[in-house]
């Protein structure tokens, strides 16, 4: 055992860089989140699709596999191409959206609750470095869900079809799912921390995060229905993010109306830009949230 | 001497509430007592210090610093003691505490090992792997008193630092803070409306009432010049009580106690404190 003199002693030794030190934050959260066994098996499970994709990629391109398994025309039915990578994105992406309502919740209200706020920022620590630390947990958490098992999926795609060439012409694809996965991942960061910040009780944090998508979304067809008009739409989340995918992605939008979950309803799509506002305006009410909460002292007026 | 903390017509309002109004000091002592009764703006004054309320007008400066361009500087100076219960219930005390020595800059190993011997230096030790949510409150105050040493502060807010202690863990509270005080490493601001923990633990005084300094001393000289505080509290809702106790005192202690300044009057009841 360590034995420790006791007495105080002024530190005079090296600081760790500034810019490196929001990442304290997640460390410390990655590892208790680690005791959870719940959040360990949801998120080794979040790899069962990403797996199973790959096995159909590979066995595309296996004919001796194709024949031994007897579905020589399998390739006709399932097609490697943009539908596949956006429902691919679409399934992962309603995935990452159960983590963010299990894990977001936890990460600022117990701070707000145990007054912790104080002691974080009465140190070398700004507010946006302890936002930027709490939402690095989630982003990494859920990109690798997204993005990274989508690039890699890409990349066997490519090395099995015509490698470089294939690449060169499907680049769209690896943008759409690296920066369609970045849209869903800020937006869903931002909600759950300022909802977190919100609302201190965790179940409910959570719950409301689901509200947000789904009973919004269901608030916005009820519109449709009674003002017979589209722009209920500007509600529903996931039908927003959904047209911006099929711009990502470069598919036909007479073709293809997004990913799994994450459709626009065909003949009622709305104009990109409106798509694009909606979503800035969600992450700026987000903002004012958190820039309302996260403070060293709150002030009554 | 040079200053430790530099007021400059210091000004913070809420909406139109003026909290502390053009509060201008020049504070110097090793350890420096704040001193005022609830509401006077000891807590305000600190949180200013601190960044996390904006100056109206004025400003403040920490060893020359300017809290309003150097923010991140002059935090990186202090170690903070907040009045309320601050941390997070589920840490053990020792994470806890390593994890506020990282966020200050230190490298894990150099945290870890700090915080460690920050946890003995306030006599938890031997608790120091069990979760915060179970301490006892002198414990917290412990606790806090830890995390705000740990990466090696220059100066050390203590904001109430025996708020809701029992007689012995007080006592021990105050021993700390003295055996910190001696030690010489660190200048000490603390912050309480009991003027035995300031006139044990420091060595200037600034006493504040209404947002305004109602007067500012140095406690070595006035010990030197055979001087004394004395704290008058009148009770109940009896008009000119306060003033009565005053004139009683005017009239008798100064023969005890030699040469006795007095404040003007402005309450007819409620406490104040003379010397």
């Amino acid at each position: 055992m360590a034995v420790y003199k006791k007495t105080y002693r002024p530190y005079d030794g090296a600081l760790t860089p500034s810019f490196t030190r929001f990442l304290v934050i997640p460390r410390y959260a990655f590892e208790e989140m680690r005791k959870s066994r719940f959040l360990t098996i949801f998120f080794i499970a979040s790899f069962i699709n990403p797996l199973v994709c790959a096995l159909i990629i590979y066995v595309q391109h296996n004919a001796s596999a194709l024949n031994l398994l007897g579905v020589q025309n399998a390739g006709r039915l399932i097609s490697i191409n943009t539908t596949f990578f956006m429902n691919f994105l679409g399934w992962q992406s309603m995935l990452a959206l159960f983590l963010a309502a299990f894990t977001g919740p936890g990460q600022v209200s117990p701070d707000l609750a145990n007054n912790a706020l104080s002691l974080y920022l009465a140190r070398p620590f700004s507010r946006v470095e302890y936002v930027l630390g709490k939402m690095w947990i989630l982003i990494v958490l859920m990109s690798l869900m997204t993005w990274v098992p989508g690039l890699l999926l890409f990349m066997l795609q490519a090395y099995l079809e015509q490698g470089w060439t294939w690449m060169q012409a499907n680049t769209s694809l690896a943008v759409g799912i690296f920066v369609g996965s970045w849209v869903w991942l800020l937006i869903l960061a931002l909600m759950a921390l300022a909802l977190s910040a919100w609302v201190k009780w965790k179940p409910a944090a959570g719950a409301l995060m689901f509200g947000v998508f789904f009973v919004a979304a269901g608030f916005g067809v009820a519109i449709n229905g009674v003002q017979r008009t589209r722009w209920g739409h500007l509600l529903n989340i996931s039908a927003l993010i959904g047209s911006i995918w099929v711009q990502l992605f470069g598919a036909n939008p007479a073709e293809n109306n997004g990913g799994m979950f994450f459709r626009m309803p065909q003949g009622q799509e709305l104009p990109l830009w409106c798509c694009w506002t909606a979503l800035g305006v969600l992450c700026l009410i987000c903002l004012y949230m958190l820039t309302r909460k996260i403070r060293g002292m709150e002030v009554v007026r | 001497m040079d200053p430790v903390i530099e007021l400059d017509g210091l000004e913070v309002r809420f909406g139109n509430r003026a909290i502390l109004k053009n509060l201008k000091a020049t504070l110097t002592g090793r350890s420096i007592g704040l001193l005022g009764p609830n509401g006077a703006g000891k807590s305000t004054l600190i949180n200013t210090l601190l960044g996390f309320h904006k100056p109206s007008s004025g400003t403040a400066r920490i060893f020359g610093r300017d809290v309003r361009t150097h923010m991140r500087e002059v935090r990186g100076l202090i170690g903070y003691m907040p009045e309320n219960d601050a941390f997070i219930a589920s840490m053990s005390g020792v994470r806890f505490v390593r994890l506020m020595a990282e966020l200050s800059g230190l490298p894990p190993e150099h945290a870890l090992e700090r915080a460690h011997e920050a946890f003995f230096y306030v006599g938890l030790g031997e608790v120091r792997y069990r979760a915060l949510g179970t301490y006892s409150l002198g414990m917290k105050q412990a606790a806090k008193l830890a995390q705000a040493i740990v990466h090696g502060p220059k100066v050390l807010f203590l904001d109430e630092p025996t708020n809701g202690l029992d007689p012995p863990a007080r006592l021990r509270m105050i021993a700390l803070i003295q055996e910190i005080r001696d030690r010489g490493d660190l200048h000490l601001l603390l912050s309480s409306h009991l003027l035995r923990d300031v006139e044990e633990c420091c060595d200037e005084v600034l006493i504040l009432k209404d947002g305004n300094i109602a007067a500012f001393c140095n406690l070595e000289e006035e010990r030197r010049a055979n001087r004394r505080f004395l704290e008058l509290e009148t009770r109940g809702g009896v008009d000119g009580a306060f003033v009565e106790a005053v004139e009683f005192a005017r009239r008798y202690l100064p023969q005890s106690h030699g040469d006795c300044r007095w404040p003007s009057i402005r309450k007819p009841t409620g406490r104040m404190t003379a010397r």
